[in-house]
């Protein structure tokens, strides 16, 4: 049987991926997946902390992440086709009309 | 433990050769079915020096079917297309097929087999949650369709791949509608539980099958499923006649066949699924562990090997008979256009499948959480 | 689950996840995130919690990865030409992540090494417990996640969608359909108005 510590430190490495994917890539749908990556890091530190104490409530705030997850994926992907159609690029550096 | 290491690598070995067998024979049933309903022959040419002439043997289109076919498709040619993606191309057709050849891992073939001391269930992987296994995978199977029409560099394929992949996923949710109402009836996610509880008889006679319970996901799961292999009337992303060959275009030889051999393997998959929930699974009406029961209260006893046979048996009949179903479907109805697909995936599946739903729960709750 | 099993997997994830943030086709990414996605399904069936585990690949796996598949194809997104953008925001990139690895070594070292795990019933993670926990102890969590869930479809749907074309356009390229007057009229009859 694995250590839960095992369990927690390839969530930590999952995460640390994560937001290297963020911080480095510029193509706003890769950013994104990133994301999804640190979102899935932090459900298996979750569930693997709910087993270690032998409570379900970890699935079950699993359960909700993975819901809102897709709610916030579906969003956010319709931000890219609205922000695509309007200056035909995926790349965050020239999304920058807010900039001072 | 090794014992039952062997035990279950001799069961995946025995469904696997079937269900690859039984795909043949889909394929067989198909040209000459296709031929009865249309008023032709069919293929009855191909022969091996003459041999089989004597005794009348190419007008059935065995040879045809069984040699010839699979020896052409093997050896033909196998080019990627220019500025394709080799990896995927190659990929997609095999991650097309693997779901589907991986979710009879949970069909359950008969009730319980004793040799010597041991209780062998005839089911290849006894999960507790198996019609979630079975949802799982058959929303993994989107990705080869989707990826075998974008690694083809051809926009049509890649148009195609993406009906396709629509399709596959809305007529899922159907699916998981009729899936889930069935799992409210039995109170049970495991087939080979839902099988065991469709034993026993009604009103003396009637056998307790699923079809009796739950009618309207029936109809619901054999329209989703049979839009979820893309035949027809469902098969406006293959498009014979329309796009080319739709999603597979750009395939030839072995990885062609690996996506036709997709196709009837999930026809396969479909009659299995609804054999198993709705029509009793290896039931035989009227048997039981024992032997027969027959309503007018006579008695059979029969050896278990021979109870086991014929649920055995009787499974396969009814899967092989809800395949030719299908194929007669095929032939007999025109293609459904792609808007007309869409909305009575959404419009008319969906709302369906929920009205059972819940109508299904409150007669379960109602009657006592039977 | 074994530490053999597990290690493989482990390996698996890590590299995979490599793959989606390194790759520059952005196909390749949202594949090896599926491929990750699976990984972590099956990490979870592992550790006991079965419904969440196939939840996530059917969710996840099968649906929102397939969404962002399409997202990609309708927008036709090409290859990156340079994977990421200037020298100093890699670094700083890097930087950040080496520090951010450092800290989770630091506070995974400094906590008991938590290998005793309490011992489950049976059912544990399976369908039934889970529902019973969303019906009972989470049901203003779920009724509200529902609500959400429904929100964020009318939004995708409102952000997405084509606007169409405004009646003010189609009726001068109607008449002019209709009566198709030769081009040099137009001008002559927009000076004279004028």
């Amino acid at each position: 049987m694995t250590p839960i510590s095992y369990y927690m430190a390839l969530s930590a490495i999952l995460f640390a991926i994560g937001v290297t994917g963020v911080l480095i890539r510029r193509n706003v749908i890769v950013m994104f997946l990133s994301i999804e990556l640190m979102l899935n890091a932090v459900n298996l530190a979750l569930v693997a902390l709910g087993r270690r104490i032998g409570s379900m409530d970890g699935q079950v705030i699993v359960f909700f992440v993975m819901t809102v997850a897709a709610a916030e994926a579906a969003v956010g992907l319709a931000i890219i086709i609205a922000m695509f159609r309007n200056r035909e690029t995926v790349n965050a550096d020239e999304l920058n009309l807010l900039r001072w | 433990m090794t014992i039952e290491l062997l035990i279950g690598a001799i069961k995946a070995i025995v469904i696997v050769l079937l269900v690859l067998g039984l795909t043949t024979l889909m394929l067989w049933f198909e040209r000459k079915g296709a031929a009865l309903i249309q008023d032709r022959i069919g293929a009855n040419r191909a022969d091996i020096l003459g041999i089989g002439k004597r005794f009348g043997l190419p007008n059935f289109g065995i040879i045809n079917t069984v040699l010839a076919d699979p020896i052409k498709m093997f050896t033909k040619e196998d080019f990627v297309p220019d500025g394709a993606d080799r990896f995927l191309h190659g990929l997609a057709p095999f991650l097309a097929l693997f779901p589907v050849l991986v979710t009879f891992a949970v069909a359950p073939m008969g009730d319980i087999l004793r040799v010597g001391s041991h209780t062998i269930d005839l089911q290849p992987a006894n999960l507790n949650v198996a019609a979630l296994y079975v949802l799982a995978t058959i929303g993994i199977g989107v990705y080869g369709i989707a990826l075998g029409g974008w690694a083809s560099n051809n926009r049509w394929a890649l148009l195609g791949g993406i009906r396709a992949s629509a399709q596959m996923i809305s007529y899922e949710i159907a699916m998981s509608l009729a899936i889930v109402a069935v799992v409210v009836c039995y109170g049970t996610l495991d087939l080979q539980a839902m099988c065991r509880s469709q034993g026993g008889v009604w009103f003396g006679f009637l056998p307790k099958w699923g079809i009796l319970l739950q009618p309207v996901s029936f109809l619901i799961l054999l329209v989703a499923g049979m839009a979820e292999s893309k035949r027809v009337p469902f098969d406006l992303p293959e498009g014979e006649s329309e796009l080319v060959a739709g999603y597979f275009t750009e395939y030839s030889g072995g990885k062609q066949a690996v996506f036709m051999m997709t196709d009837f393997a999930e026809v396969l998959l479909v009659s299995v699924l609804i054999v198993t929930f709705f029509f009793g699974g290896w039931q035989v009406p009227w048997l039981a562990r024992d032997g027969f029961h027959f309503p007018g209260g006579a008695h059979l006893g029969l050896p278990n090997l021979v109870v086991a046979l014929l649920q055995f048996i009787a499974f396969w009949v009814k899967v092989v008979l809800f395949c030719l179903f299908q194929i007669l479907i095929r032939w007999t109805l025109p293609r459904f256009r792609y808007d007309q697909l869409m909305r009575l995936g959404w419009k008319g599946l969906v709302p369906l499948g929920l009205i059972n739903l819940v109508v299904t729960a409150f007669v379960v709750v109602v009657a006592g959480g039977k | 689950m074994p530490v053999g099993i597990f290690a493989f997997l482990a390996v698996l994830a890590v590299i995979t996840g490599l793959g989606v943030i390194l790759q520059r086709n952005p196909v390749h990414c949202v594949l090896a995130l599926a491929l990750v996605l699976t990984d972590l399904g099956v990490i979870f069936m592992g550790l006991g919690a079965v419904t969440v585990g196939f939840l996530q690949i059917i969710v996840y796996v099968g649906a929102i990865m397939v969404l962002f598949l399409f997202v990609i194809w309708l927008l036709n997104i090409q290859v990156d030409p340079g994977a990421g953008g200037h020298l100093g925001l890699k670094l700083l990139g890097a930087v950040a992540a080496a520090a951010m690895a450092g800290e989770f070594a630091e506070v995974i070292e400094h906590t008991p090494k938590i290998s005793q795990i309490a011992t489950v019933p049976a059912d544990f993670g399976s369908v039934a417990e889970l529902a019973r926990y969303l019906f009972t102890d989470y049901l203003v969590a779920f009724e509200v996640t529902s609500v959400l869930l429904l929100a964020a479809v009318v939004g995708a749907i409102a952000l997405a969608r084509r606007v169409s074309p405004s009646l003010v356009l189609v009726a001068p390229v109607a008449a002019r359909g209709a009566t198709s007057p030769p081009e040099p009229d137009v001008p002559v009859a927009r000076r004279e108005s004028a």
